[in-house]
């Protein structure tokens, strides 16, 4: 795990969350993954369908969501739909070799609010490049933490 | 026109300031060759056979004389002083410098341009009509809905990495300009019942390897509702559109892999799951963008007769001029002038600075200051006074664009080929010229009459051949150029798709094989028949039987 650039104070930290499980693993048996205090964390894969993970959002706490490279856009797709269509307010982690910091701004706009970022990738540059424009066409997804005040705040 | 307000004005200013830092940093050695890549080309800039290639946007092909003017400028500043229009209404310069793009983006913020996503697998600069609000048979103006989409569809977070490129065109009027049936989307204004206006939705139509005409997804869709109708085809094809394959991951591949009445299905269960998160248009936001395209004020005139007119008895050359290059206008006492990018023995579409600054203080002069790009390649003065005209068509024949060709076969769209792109098979612009050089007598090609001719250097349809009536398609045989010809294509209402007449022939026979068909054509045609109309009165049988006679070696 690389650097993760938190937007949100989640009081999630790297021990809290038990290894990332992928969702066909997950969704084998949903209960069984809470034991050991640890909470939950699912990665999804672009061929993954989020839609087999909505029953079960309460039991989790990070949805981290696969951009194995750079072109791959079904991400933004998920992250949108977990915050509105299931109203996930748990943490939509962005993880894999294409989390680089000119695409966080689409990323944030998405819904979300944890970047682990690719090797070589500097954290204040990726900090930067979420303020990098301060207007939106688009509304954002609804999560009060990460609407336009936060970047026009820069 | 449009104007930007302050939140266009700042959008596109941190575009120029974003970029300027990413070329920066590629040039720096900080950002690799792979990360670079998707940037730039979502600034329109590939790297070509010989240099970078820079396409930047005009949104729907509109143009005023500040930007035209500009347009000249750059390409004598930072390029070789001329620039070349192509089919969707875009400007593309040839010879740029890497390191000088972010210059060249920060001139072009300067009056209200960019060239924000005019390549890259994102949502493409929307195209219409070259005739938007000046065409007698228009329902409605297009440009107040191209504008917003284009707000809407700009940094859009969620579809800017798509499976492919998606292009949408919308038009107004029964008459379709802008060739909306071969758009990953094609929007037509119309009204329902109750007079209220929306749009027809047409979807997986498309060119390339896989022609396709689009098919009806929706046929009435309220005017609120177009941006949240447009989330919800986007996001199926987002999710669902292959990207395994570069060769099958437009929308049109999915449509048809699924059908249009399953693609609807998921279409609009996925519309009602979302369209409350989405951007749901109101009545105020569609009022301010029509507020930008009401007519301008008229003067209150008379229709006349150029040719006639006091006494006036102007010579051949502007009866021919006026004949084929220029429209009727919708206003009386206007005409509507044809800018032919088409004379012999220049690149179809290309235009050097100093005519694009003539053609500037030209629409300054007599056109109310506006110029538009037309998908065939040519420019439009929309709104010129009929009492202009002699001298409209005198400044334009002193800078070489008044060649009395618009309509005809000479008014070809051509891919800029071999010459310039990485991609194609063939170079299309000797192909071109060598159609200019052959067929160089008017009263022929006036005879033959309406007619289009589009040509591609690869199977990437960039030249629309699939569409022209006659269509040619530049293709490699074993380092070889060869040609292969299509007859009966069309882009315009009721589009058709061109059939295959015979093998593909070498670069020098091009000339001869149409004019053959042409021959086939004057044999058969009815009096007053447009060649489009003997094809498909006809079928392409006889052109195949005749035109690849005894006397030409077939490959």
């Amino acid at each position: 795990m690389g650097k993760i650039l938190r937007l949100l104070d989640s009081g999630l930290t790297n021990d809290s969350v038990g290894e990332l499980l992928t969702q066909a693993d997950f969704l084998a048996d949903p209960a069984r993954h809470s034991a050991g205090g640890k909470q939950v964390g699912v990665r999804v894969a672009p061929a993954d369908s989020v839609e087999e993970l909505g029953p079960h959002l309460a039991r989790v706490a990070v949805v981290a969501i696969e951009f194995p490279a750079a072109g791959e856009g079904r991400g933004y797709t998920f992250a949108r739909l977990l915050r509105q269509r299931y109203g996930f307010t748990g943490e939509v982690r962005a993880v894999g070799p294409a989390v680089k910091q000119d695409l966080l701004f689409f990323m944030v706009r998405c819904g979300f609010d944890a970047f682990d970022l690719a090797d070589g990738e500097n954290l204040a540059e990726a900090r930067q490049a979420l303020h990098r424009f301060t207007l939106a066409y688009q509304p954002a997804v609804p999560l009060a933490a990460v609407q336009e005040p936060r970047f026009t705040a820069a | 026109m449009y104007q930007y307000d302050s939140t266009d004005q700042t959008l596109v200013d941190e575009r120029v300031a974003q970029f300027r830092d990413q070329t920066r940093r590629y040039l720096a050695g900080e950002l690799s060759e792979d990360d670079f890549r998707p940037l730039r080309l979502r600034n329109g800039l590939y790297i070509q056979r010989f240099a970078p290639m820079l396409r930047i946007a005009i949104p729907y092909g509109l143009l005023s004389s500040a930007q035209l003017r500009m347009l000249g400028s750059i390409a004598r500043r930072y390029d070789r002083s001329y620039g070349h229009f192509t089919t969707r209404q875009n400007l593309q310069l040839n010879w740029p410098r890497l390191a000088e793009v972010p210059d060249i983006l920060a001139d072009l913020a300067t009056v209200q341009m960019h060239a924000i996503q005019t390549s890259g697998n994102c949502v493409r600069n929307v195209t219409s009509d070259h005739l938007a609000g000046v065409a007698a048979d228009e329902i409605e103006d297009p440009r107040p809905y191209c504008e917003l989409l284009r707000q809407w569809s700009t940094f859009h977070p969620e579809f800017t990495y798509l499976p492919r490129k998606f292009k949408i065109a919308v038009s107004g009027a029964p008459a379709d300009r802008a060739a909306t049936e071969v758009h990953d989307v094609g929007l037509h204004l119309t009204r329902d019942a109750r007079g209220e206006l929306g749009f027809e939705v047409l979807v997986g139509g498309g060119l390339g390897r896989t022609p396709m005409i689009g098919q009806v997804i929706r046929s009435f869709l309220p005017m609120a509702d177009l941006l949240t109708y447009m989330e919800a085809i986007l996001r199926v094809y987002n999710r669902y559109g292959r990207r395994d394959n570069i060769h099958k991951a437009r929308i049109k591949i999915l449509v048809k892999s699924l059908g249009i009445a399953a693609f609807r299905e998921q279409v609009e269960a996925e519309w009602l799951a979302s369209r409350e998160f989405g951007s749901q248009l109101t009545a105020a936001q569609v009022a301010h963008a029509r507020s930008f395209f009401q007519p301008p004020r008229y003067a209150t005139l008379q229709n006349i007769d150029p040719l006639t007119a006091d006494g006036a008895n102007p010579g051949a050359e502007f009866r021919a001029w006026y004949r084929y290059n220029t429209r009727d206008h919708k206003v009386p006492g206007y005409r509507v002038v044809f800018v032919s990018l088409k004379p012999a023995g220049v690149a179809p579409g290309d235009m050097t600075s100093d005519q694009m600054e003539a053609v500037a203080q030209l629409a300054d002069d007599v056109s109310l200051g506006e110029i538009r790009v037309t998908h065939s390649q040519n420019l439009v003065l929309a709104d010129v006074q009929q009492t202009d005209l002699i001298k409209t068509w005198q400044a334009l024949k002193k800078l070489g664009l008044a060649d009395p060709n618009i309509g005809t076969l000479l008014d070809m769209i051509v891919c800029p080929g071999l010459d310039f792109c990485s991609l194609a098979n063939a170079g299309t612009l000797s192909v071109a010229h060598q159609l200019q050089r052959h067929f160089d007598d008017y009263d022929y090609l006036y005879d033959i009459g309406e007619i289009e001719l589009k040509m591609s250097g690869c199977m990437n349809a960039c030249g629309h051949h699939h569409v022209g009536h006659i269509g040619i398609l530049g293709v490699d045989k074993h380092g070889e150029e060869w040609y292969q010809i299509t007859i009966g294509g069309s882009a315009r209402e009721h589009s058709s798709l061109g059939h295959v007449i015979g093998p593909s022939v070498p670069q020098e026979e091009v000339a001869a094989i149409v004019e053959r068909i042409l021959d086939v054509y004057r044999e058969l045609r009815h009096e007053d028949e447009r060649f489009i109309d003997t094809v498909r009165r006809v079928s392409a049988t006889p052109f195949k039987e005749r035109v690849y006679g005894k006397n030409l070696a077939a490959a």
